[in-house]
């Protein structure tokens, strides 16, 4: 048997590398997505006081860092009792619209994109957003201005691009200034045309390669993500609900019962855990979150423009859920259009500049969860404390890591579509990665090809001893 | 004149520091007429050149024995090795880690979060071993220290606006910071 392997997996977030196994034809028989990261925050957290955890969960991920500050300034609102007024959830909202504009555009232009829009198949050397500059320089400079007026939303708020301080619990420490809302307003037009060009392209390019889409990792799941009452997308609060494979509602479920609901399968082969349905075990009630699992849970989407987009995502399968992992990336893009959307809306909202921003009292409770939609899915964090607030429990379920099973399957799907063991490839192995970059894991959150790419094939006798290793560098 | 290469890579890291790099935002584009980008996480050459590169930039800290061949390649194969960010600078964060042992903390993650189900400590030959946390000179020779969590834009902007000029960067006023 050979195996090939591809380490590091690139332009994602994190450390991962993949494995495929060969039968003696050279064709592919198993594949697996080995996550090799492993931190401990769970265990490091406990003995400190809960309300640092805004501090030191946002290190988790410095892509999502604002999605860890906020999940985690829930849970600290829940743990205190404390409810922060409409001002301070609605900044707590707009800056993390800031970090979906900057994380989405970044994976549409700057990591995705090269494969998009230079080819599965493109010279390793260029395929990257180098070569986006070289190819496209006036739309690398406009996506490069996007992902900076994300950043900068956030650091109007929170002081720093990275890793913000900002939220509190029962609110957030400073209120916005006329200067901030009005220097954000006037760009927001013109960053809302570069996102609509860029959901021009994703367009053009599904409809181009359909072909390709259609047998690309195509296969059934459920699908989770936050909703309002109405069944609209939301992204900073709301009940989560999952849709089985056919669009039907399985939950709609309060985050405090989170544990009702989600458990986590171990596999040996991979520090990141598989998050399931409980009601339907393992791996019976495995789903997808993110864009794709967002947009297949919800019913509507709240702002004009992304609702019109909606209309077109929900004819893509005749109302049922979107299978295929490559529309992953149209997704990614109406996200994008609903968070600059809702961003401005915000801005406009007559309570914006109000300096109500932190609840003074409220009931201690000792134990809470907070949840937000991380642009890569649904994020838990459940606190637990002593009587002094000290943590004597933590629990984090990633984003990423209810996508696990997704990459894992769509990983075996792609290699046995496309990877030919007795010629190989380098774009074979690229799009085994892109398999993997569809879903824009985020690897550091939850826990590298042929050619000048270095790969590294095993070949091992029946006995399982390594007889011959092939390396390229 | 030839462009510089530098290659880059993440540790046990968040990616903040890789993104702070990002966040040079058009200055960064500029940058890329002087410097040729080799190996990154952001680029699909995986391992720095064999024929060696002039800048290695490291972020994040020593974690597993993946990040020590990692880290020991970057130094083999780069004249000047940057620690970039508080985690390759000092370890950073995840030296909390440390105050625990580890086999309980393995254990609390794996094993007896209350979302898991039947849990084991994921022990397979494809991954590294965890090891006690430590800064990247602690593994390996590093010829530049700059601290942040992450590092400003500006900072790293002003650093390898030295290292191109010739000069090696002395960082001073709002470039050193360690938050």
């Amino acid at each position: 048997m050979q195996k090939i392997t591809i380490e590091p997996v690139t332009r994602i977030e994190g450390h991962a590398k993949v494995t495929i196994h060969l039968d003696d034809a050279g064709k592919v028989e198993r594949a697996f997505f080995h996550v090799n990261e492993w931190r401990g925050f769970e265990k490091f957290s406990e003995g400190r006081p809960f309300f640092e955890m805004t501090q030191i969960t946002p290190r988790i991920c410095g892509i999502c860092p604002v999605s860890h500050h906020l999940a985690s300034a829930k849970a600290c609102d829940v743990v205190a009792g404390v409810k922060p007024p409409r001002t301070a959830s609605l900044l707590r909202e707009l800056m993390h619209m800031g970090q979906m504009i900057q994380s989405h555009s970044m994976h549409f232009f700057e990591l995705a994109g090269p494969d998009l829009l230079l080819g599965f198949d493109a010279d390793p050397a260029i395929r990257n957003v180098v070569g986006i500059v070289q190819a496209n320089p006036e739309l690398a400079l406009k996506a490069v201005r996007l992902r900076g007026f994300g950043q900068d939303i956030i650091k109007r708020l929170g002081g720093k691009r990275v890793h913000p301080v900002f939220a509190v619990p029962g609110g957030v420490n400073a209120p916005l200034s006329v200067q901030d809302r009005d220097a954000i307003l006037a760009q927001i037009d013109e960053m809302t045309e570069v996102i609509k060009t860029g959901l021009a392209i994703a367009k053009q390019w599904c409809e181009a390669n359909m072909d390709l889409i259609n047998q690309f990792a195509v296969f059934p799941s459920s699908y989770m993500g936050l909703v309002d009452e109405e069944g609209g997308l939301q992204l900073y609060d709301g009940k989560v609900r999952l849709v089985d494979k056919d669009g039907r509602k399985l939950e709609e479920f309060d985050p405090q019962d989170y544990l009702t609901y989600v458990g986590e399968h171990v596999e040996d082969w991979s520090y990141l855990k598989f998050p399931f349905y409980r009601k339907m075990g393992w791996p019976n009630g495995t789903y997808r979150v993110g864009p794709l699992g967002r947009l297949n849970a919800a019913t509507k989407i709240n702002t004009p423009m992304a609702a019109e987009e909606f209309k077109v995502w929900k004819s893509i399968n005749g109302g049922k859920p979107v299978e295929g992992t490559l529309w992953f990336h149209y997704a990614r893009l109406i996200e994008d259009l609903y968070a600059i959307e809702r961003a401005k809306e915000i801005l406009l909202d007559p309570d914006i500049l109000s300096t109500d921003i932190v609840a003074d009292t409220g009931t201690f409770a000792g134990e809470g969860v907070g949840c937000v939609e991380a642009p890569r899915g649904t994020l838990f964090h459940h606190y637990k404390t002593d009587a002094n607030g000290m943590l004597t429990k933590v629990n984090l379920i990633v984003a990423t890591g209810h996508n696990n099973w997704a990459m894992s399957k769509s990983v075996e799907m792609v290699a046995k579509a496309f990877v030919d063991g007795k010629k190989l490839t380098e774009g074979m192995l690229n799009r085994v990665e892109a398999a993997i970059r569809a879903h824009d894991p985020c690897l550091s959150c939850s826990t590298h090809a042929i050619g000048a790419m270095p790969i590294v094939i095993e070949l091992f006798g029946p006995d399982g001893s390594l007889l011959q290793r092939l390396t390229r560098d | 004149m030839a462009k510089v290469k530098v290659a880059t890579d993440w540790l046990a890291a968040c990616a903040g520091c890789h993104m702070s790099v990002l966040d040079m935002d058009e200055r960064l584009v500029q940058l890329l007429d002087k410097i040729e980008l080799t190996s990154t996480p952001i680029t699909d050459l995986k391992h720095p050149p064999k024929e060696g590169a002039t800048v290695g930039i490291l972020t994040g800290a020593i974690s597993n024995t993946t990040n020590i061949e990692v880290a020991k390649q970057m130094r083999e194969r780069c004249q000047i090795l940057i620690a970039l960010g508080d985690c390759a600078v000092f370890g950073g964060i995840v030296t909390m880690r440390n105050f625990f042992d580890m086999n309980e903390a393995l254990k609390r993650a794996y094993v007896e979060t209350e979302s898991t189900v039947d849990g084991k400590v994921p022990c397979s030959e494809e991954l590294g071993t965890p090891v006690r946390v430590c800064a990247v000179n602690q593994v390996v020779k590093v010829d530049i220290h700059i601290p942040g969590c992450p590092p400003s834009p500006d900072a790293i902007y002003y650093a390898l606006s030295e290292l191109l000029e010739g000069r090696i960067p002395v960082l001073t006023g709002d470039n050193l910071k360690y938050d």
